[in-house]
């Protein structure tokens, strides 16, 4: 019996093909499922975001027989630089807290300069390089921002008052207002309402010549990453974070209380003082503890965030309840 | 499977691409603030997936009746011992920094580096009696009563990771709902009378 044979020989795969294509095939499935497994791990295990080069500023510290209850050094664990550049609240390029690093990433900060202007008898406009003239100090401070998270920040500055006495207040300035620089091409989400920008703070004049108020220009040695100021920022220890107001580019000198952003904001939930007190609740949360970034549970958050020492000689006879 | 040498192929490679991605990041510096922290979270969360996966052999094979996922066990147990012996050497070489004196003493302040440490050389047995020529020698039933010993390694590593995790708990605590569950259907297996004792050798004919 013939077995009738439909294939013709042309139709039969020769077998280096056959061979080839299992070879192509078993390669497929190798490079294929390694892919795979590569993009499960990336995305279970991440890693971590690279963490912003700064430029070494030069530090000049006090000797310490001057500094011993300034409040300068704080002698707690310092939060690391990761989590300080990865956990921020900047609203001109995010409301993610997580998010501003990548938004920020090349924010161009040169040139820049700083106009300090109003009721001062020499008003100057501060180019970046002599700011970082002014000998710079680092300063080691817990930060307690409003919404009960805490990190203790290494920065480098000078104190406010040092830049204050070069222009010469008059004797009718009693307050200082500062602004963040106002671009939205730069600062991406400043073409949203979520604030009304300039983004603008103040201080009382003796709030702002004492001598924990400082300049930051930047923190862990280097010169300030985008998402935490740059280039240059206020921090006032004592305060909530919100009151540090940063990416400074003008100071004013004024006679009358200046408005500030989160009071216009939320007038019944963020004063004009805005000192760290447990004892004063947000009207939306307690604040009498803080969560320590990196730390496990919650610590209890101190009287003007622990430098009452230092600060509260200047808030005697005011009710600290009414002017919150 | 048609061709179990290719499989284990792919199973071997696929088991170190996570490796080979580990050690990219570390060339062009991409693993953070704390590369030390990045490289042993790493290596030590590799060990867990891996004995997990070790563990979910037996349970899987019997759900679905695919017998043939027993040839790939040993090489994923060896992987997960692979990883924690990698993961083991990032803390003795850079953590003490080869100051081998030191280990003693850091090994019983931190209940969690003890904890980790046991598991670990719970592991080692398992390892040198993993070849065919150790389970003849062994006999089948001494080498699975030793090979048991890998419930515990597996329980001592999620206890570990526990124990080390300061606030956010949800990983360690998924690790240890997966580990109940394998464990969970093991014990079900043993004391449910209507389920007959499972009859499929360990080690199917060839």
């Amino acid at each position: 019996m013939a077995i009738k044979n439909d294939i013709k020989s042309s139709e039969i795969t020769d077998k280096h093909v056959y061979l080839n294509r299992r070879l192509f095939m078993k390669g497929a499935v190798l490079a294929g499922t390694a892919t795979a497994t590569g993009l499960l791990y990336r995305s279970l295990n991440p890693p971590p975001p690279a963490l912003p080069k700064g430029e070494k500023i030069a530090i000049t510290n006090g000797a310490p027989s001057e500094t011993a209850n300034s409040g300068f050094i704080v002698n707690e664990k310092r939060t690391s630089l990761e989590d300080i550049t990865n956990y921020n609240n900047f609203y001109e390029f995010s409301t993610s807290k997580g998010s501003v690093a990548s938004a920020a990433k090349g924010f161009i900060t040169r040139p820049w300069s700083v106009a300090v202007t109003g009721l001062v008898n020499k008003p100057k406009t501060f180019d970046l390089d002599e700011l970082l003239k002014f000998q710079q100090e680092e300063r080691v401070y817990r930060l307690r921002c409003v919404e009960g998270w805490s990190m203790v920040i290494p920065w480098v500055g000078f104190s406010l008052s040092k830049l204050l006495e070069k222009v010469e207040p008059t004797s009718q300035a009693k307050y200082v207002a500062f602004e963040t620089l106002f671009d939205p091409r730069r600062m991406p989400n400043q073409s949203t309402s979520v604030l009304d920008w300039p983004y603008v703070e103040g201080l009382r004049l003796d709030e702002a010549m004492h001598p924990l108020t400082i300049l930051a220009t930047g923190l862990y040695g280097e010169t300030l990453p985008p998402q935490d100021g740059a280039p240059v920022r206020l921090v006032v220890p004592w305060k909530y974070g919100f009151k540090s107001i940063k990416s400074i580019v003008k100071i004013s000198l004024v006679a009358e209380q200046p408005p500030t952003t989160w009071n216009i904001q939320a007038p019944g939930e963020y004063g004009f003082y805005s000192n760290v007190n447990p004892e004063v609740d947000h009207p939306r949360w307690s604040q009498a503890t803080e969560r320590r970034i990196g730390e496990y549970g919650r610590r209890k958050t101190l009287m003007f965030n622990g430098y009452g020492e230092q600060v509260a000689n200047l808030y005697q006879g005011l009710d600290l309840r009414k002017y919150f | 499977m048609k061709d179990p040498r290719f499989t284990k192929l792919v199973l071997f490679l696929n088991s170190l691409v996570p490796l080979v991605l580990l050690l990219w990041d570390v060339y062009r510096k991409r693993v953070g603030a704390n590369p030390l922290e990045f490289v042993t979270r790493t290596t030590g969360m590799l060990t867990l997936v891996f004995l997990l996966l070790s563990l979910t052999v037996t349970p899987l094979r019997k759900v679905t009746g695919a017998n043939w996922l027993i040839k790939f066990r040993r090489m994923i147990g060896l992987f997960a011992f692979f990883y924690g012996s990698l993961h083991l050497l990032t803390y003795v070489a850079f953590d003490r920094l080869f100051h081998l004196t030191t280990i003693p003493g850091d090994v019983i302040k931190r209940p969690f580096i003890t904890i980790g440490m046991a598991a670990f050389f719970l592991m080692v047995p398992l390892a040198i009696t993993s070849t065919n020529k150790m389970v003849k020698r062994l006999g089948g039933k001494r080498w699975n009563r030793l090979h048991k010993l890998v419930y515990v390694a597996g329980a001592g590593g999620v206890l570990h990771f526990w124990m080390l995790v300061k606030s956010d708990t949800r990983l360690p605590l998924t690790f240890a709902f997966i580990l109940a569950l394998l464990l969970g259907y093991r014990l079900l297996l043993k004391y449910s009378p209507t389920t007959p004792q499972p009859g499929a050798s360990l080690f199917p004919p060839r």
